[in-house]
């Protein structure tokens, strides 16, 4: 009952909150949230034209856009070493930057491009990670990467680290594997399904100027919610391999 | 869905979010305010003292964010809506 008095409104036309609504995609007997996949898709093509633009005639000094982004991979490099250190980060900052720059793009995308002006059957087009779906599969990615860290490093003596430091603390460390990535998850879904939904209601009251700092502090929040989110994640890992 | 269930998941939804802004609203205010105190005493270190704020931050806003999730999800997802 509640999206419908939010469609009603007039004003809401170019913000319209479809909490809820999605558009379904049939993939062999699995419903899919086609609007989800569509903005995924977008990001992950810019992510992969910036990269391959950016490897293209690389220079020894470099100038231009091949600055910008040697200082962007510096960027997650520096998150990579100081959660995991000297000795392990290489082989981690593949990933935890990988997972920065999609949430940032998806943030971005979601906060700076207006998907409103393109209709859909049914929901709408916004960050892909204002879908529960999105933050889930990336919270599980970071829970089955630090579990590989640890298994491959210390085999399945990892595992003697839930009864430590007194094995009295065993339900608790159990429990932490689970609320590792319900926090992850909902930190990020709730971070930015919140900042477009306070944008959608301040849109429909005032329709002109008044949401823009909200606007402004979502693209903000969407940035500084990806460099948690990859700081978390370099830190759990660090935290098994340790 | 039935009237007074509703009534009590908007109010519901409205405590949820609003309880839970009270414990990381006063941590980010002792937080933000050991990090001025920080940076006045030692202003060399403020681009570490805010990257670390920034981060602690987020940690007490996520405390707010569980909240604003079960006031959604007792909104646009309501298990009780039959």
């Amino acid at each position: 009952m509640y999206p419908e008095i939010f469609d009603s409104n007039m004003f809401t036309l170019l913000a319209e909150a479809s909490v809820g609504k999605h558009f379904y995609w049939n993939i062999a007997g699995f419903l899919a949230h086609g609007q989800v996949l569509l903005v995924i898709w977008f990001v992950v093509i810019i992510l992969l034209l910036l990269s391959v633009l950016g490897t293209q005639n690389i220079e020894r000094i470099p100038s231009g856009f091949q600055n910008f982004m040697e200082s962007a991979v510096d960027f997650v490099t520096d998150i990579a070493r100081d959660q995991l250190g000297e000795s392990f980060y290489k082989e981690w900052i593949p990933f935890i930057g990988t997972l920065f720059f999609f949430i940032f793009g998806c943030n971005w995308a979601g906060a700076i491009i207006p998907w409103k002006l393109i209709e859909l059957p049914e929901g709408e087009l916004a960050a892909p990670t204002n879908d529960i779906n999105t933050t889930v599969a990336l919270a599980l990615l970071t829970s089955f990467a630090y579990f590989y860290a640890g298994l491959s490093k210390k085999g399945l003596g990892y595992f003697k680290r839930y009864i430590q430091p007194i094995p009295l603390l065993l339900p608790i460390n159990i429990l932490e594997d689970f609320t590792k990535p319900l926090s992850l998850s909902f930190r990020l879904f709730g971070n930015v399904l919140a900042d477009e939904l306070t944008v959608t209601v301040l849109t429909s009251l005032v329709p002109l100027i008044i949401p823009l700092p909200i606007m402004i502090l979502g693209i903000f929040a969407g940035s500084v919610q990806a460099l948690i989110f990859s700081t978390l994640a370099a830190a759990y890992i660090a935290e098994a391999l340790e | 869905m039935d009237s007074i269930i509703s009534a009590a998941s908007v109010i519901a939804a409205g405590l949820s979010i609003g309880l839970s802004a009270i414990g990381p609203g006063i941590g980010q205010g002792n937080a933000a305010g050991q990090a001025v105190e920080g940076i006045a005493r030692q202003p060399e270190a403020e681009s570490k003292i805010r990257g670390t704020l920034l981060l602690s931050l987020a940690f007490m806003e996520a405390l707010t964010i569980y909240g604003l999730v079960v006031a959604l999800a007792l909104l646009f997802a309501n298990p009780f809506n039959v």
